[in-house]
């Protein structure tokens, strides 16, 4: 994976000692908060409900065993002995100190991590897809140009004062895991006829109050103008976005209000006048990023394995694990494999200092010291051979990290919510733990198939739910939490928005009133095999509108 | 009927006005301020410790006296007077309850 070299080091250390100075100047009193704010902001520091929350920068979601093992260390040192892993593949800790900050960022930059543009109206930390560099219908590693997009972006001087927060995604492989159409800038790697590599292009993709597929802009925009057309797209962002109200200042509204033709257009024009210039991408750069990301030296295998074979004829909840929760990999032998951070009523993303720290000694045993955080919060070992998984079940069960339920209905994303959030109108967490022990049965779960629940507990969509199968959004109503339901949103490649069903629920109702929209898809689907997207597509909202309401 | 609230600067910890100027961390102390006037001059008082780098965020919220216990009003403030419904280990209300 990519390594810093002596400017990335020195780099971060300066940014940790500057830092360290904007909080020595804040307790002093020489900074109001006013001033200090947007520097913590940039800094990754927030202030939530209860205290301060740091969030650190995983960036494209990609780290090792000794940087798992330093969050564990922070967790347990500087936190309450725990992490949360977020829809945007960063980790929060919940409980730091403003005074330890530093301290905590010191240690980042340690084993090459920082908290640098995870907040602010800025570009933000690049994701991809969790199964980057292992995933067998991937068309190329799409790492190397998250990885040059982050140098490209990080305090870009023309970039750090956007008139909002500004998100990229890219994907690999033509089934989208990293929902690249619901991010400002969307890249898709693809390759053209002469088999070279590029991306198609969308941009104003997005969720909160007002949620938007991206529009395509570019069906093939070669390897080599990556950031020159990213730099066309954020200038005329950062030129014509709006900045009277936050609310309509995402680049999605832009994109609306002024029509793709005429933004298009302005893109490339802008684009026309860069592209020869210092940002296009010499060959010898990318190939020079893209060796960081070089595969682990992996072994051709058997594409199946006996030991597995054997063990899942004993043991159900192993075969269930092997049915939901690997991903095929590009080298036959070999597994990508999810460890679900969603126990059965437990805390969707959350992992403990004792969970990170064995999450770390696995990927180093088993995965080629590679681990991945998902959007969907949970943590990937990409290659792991598939004669280990025996081995290595045994050990995720010991940590509790050992459901098999990956895609399933307990596989929730939930945002933070009112438990921890400033923001929030509603609780989440509390729902999406009712929710999985409604669903928890092993058996159950596995009938009902695939099903992605998403759940917020305000507008700004942090748990994406516009995009869920089935989405949550937590309100307030008269000082009581509401949770309004919509169906049919996904955030493959195939995306879609939701669509509010009808009035919305009480906390105490919204668990049964989910219960209801599964036994009606599984009343009406064509078979096990009809995903319950797939018959809500084809049946539309009636028949769940009539369950949840009665016959209209 | 309201009291004063903000995160301490320091650490973060959830805080209320109490008598003399000081910041409590346990809602059961802090001082309850009635009618226009006196909530306005309390919110001075606070707006005054957050220059003086002791709290942010300073701001008023609505709370009942029952039977001599304060109890706020909104959900969100319930929830930051005694820490997160999901970690009851956690936050004010894990600390000992004698303060």
């Amino acid at each position: 994976m990519y390594r810093y070299d002596e400017f990335d080091a020195s780099f971060v250390n300066q940014r940790t000692e500057q830092f360290k100075d904007q909080v020595r100047r804040r307790l002093a009193g020489e900074l109001s908060e006013d001033e200090f704010k947007p520097l913590r902001l940039m800094n990754g520091l927030y202030l939530q409900l209860h205290a301060y929350m740091l969030r650190v920068a995983i960036p494209y979601g990609t780290l090792n065993g000794r940087q798992m093992r330093k969050l564990a260390h922070i967790a347990r040192t500087y936190d309450q002995n725990y992490g949360h892993f977020t829809t945007r593949q960063n980790i929060q800790f919940n409980w730091p100190k403003l005074e330890d900050t530093p301290k905590i960022l010191e240690e980042l930059a340690e084993v090459e991590m920082h908290a640098i543009q995870t907040s602010g109206n800025c570009i933000r930390n690049v994701t991809a897809d969790h199964f980057a560099g292992a995933a067998a219908d991937e068309i190329a590693d799409p790492r190397p140009y998250a990885e040059i997009l982050r140098q490209w972006s990080s305090l870009h001087p023309e970039f750090s004062f956007l008139p909002r927060k500004f998100k990229i995604a890219i994907t690999g492989a033509p089934n989208d895991r990293a929902a690249v159409q619901v991010h400002d800038i969307g890249l898709q790697l693809a390759r053209n006829e002469e088999g070279e590599i590029g991306f198609v292009v969308f941009v104003g993709g997005g969720l909160g109050r007002t949620p938007m597929i991206g529009r395509k802009v570019r069906d093939f925009l070669p390897e080599e103008d990556l950031l020159a057309y990213s730099e066309a797209i954020l200038r005329v962002y950062n030129r014509y976005g709006r900045r009277d109200n936050k609310y309509k200042a995402r680049i999605k509204i832009l994109v609306h209000e002024t029509g793709l033709d005429e933004l298009k257009a302005d893109i490339e024009a802008e684009f026309e006048k860069i592209r020869f210039g210092v940002l296009r991408l010499p060959d010898e750069e990318v190939r020079r990023i893209e060796a960081y990301f070089a595969p682990p030296p992996l072994e051709v295998g058997n594409p199946t394995s006996a030991a597995v074979e054997a063990r899942k004829a004993t043991d159900a909840a192993f075969a269930q694990f092997v049915a939901h929760n690997l991903n095929p990999h590009r080298v036959p032998g070999y597994t990508s494999v999810t460890l679900s951070m969603k126990p059965i009523g437990g805390i969707p993303g959350d992992a403990s200092d004792k969970q990170m720290d064995v999450i770390a000694d696995l990927a180093e045993k088993y995965g080629h010291d590679e681990i991945r955080i998902s959007h969907e919060q949970n943590v990937i070992l990409p290659h792991v051979k598939l004669d280990d998984l025996p081995a290595l079940f045994d050990h995720l069960v010991a940590a509790e990290i050992a459901e098999g339920n990956a895609g399933l209905i307990t596989d929730i994303i939930a945002c933070p919510g009112m438990d921890y959030c400033a923001l929030a109108t509603a609780r989440s967490i509390p729902v999406a733990q009712r929710i999985s022990e409604r669903f928890g049965a092993a058996e159950r779960q596995a009938e009902i198939g695939e099903l992605k629940i998403k759940i917020s507990g305000c507008i700004n969509a942090c748990g994406h739910h516009h995009v869920g199968h089935i989405g949550i959004l937590g309100l307030e109503k008269k000082g009581e939490e509401f949770y309004q339901v919509t169906l049919g949103g996904s955030a493959n490649e195939n995306a879609s928005i939701g669509e509010i069903v009808g009035r919305g629920f009480s906390s105490e109702e919204v668990v049964d009133a989910i219960e209801k929209l599964v036994d009606t898809y599984l009343g009406l689907r064509t078979g096990k095999e009809e995903t319950f997207l797939e018959a809500y597509r084809r049946v539309g909202e009636d028949p769940f509108k009539e369950a949840l309401y009665g016959a209209a | 009927m309201k009291v004063i609230t903000a995160n301490r600067l320091l650490n973060g910890d959830v805080v209320w006005l109490a008598e003399n100027g000081s910041w409590v961390e346990r809602i059961a102390l802090a001082k309850v301020y009635d009618g226009k006037e006196a909530v306005a001059a309390a919110l001075a008082e606070g707006l005054e410790a957050e220059k003086n780098q002791k709290v942010v965020g300073v701001y008023e919220m609505d709370v009942t006296v029952e039977d001599g216990v304060i109890v706020p009003v909104r959900l969100r403030e319930k929830i930051r007077a005694t820490g997160p419904t999901t970690h009851p280990e956690l936050g004010k209300q894990a600390q000992a309850v004698s303060a």
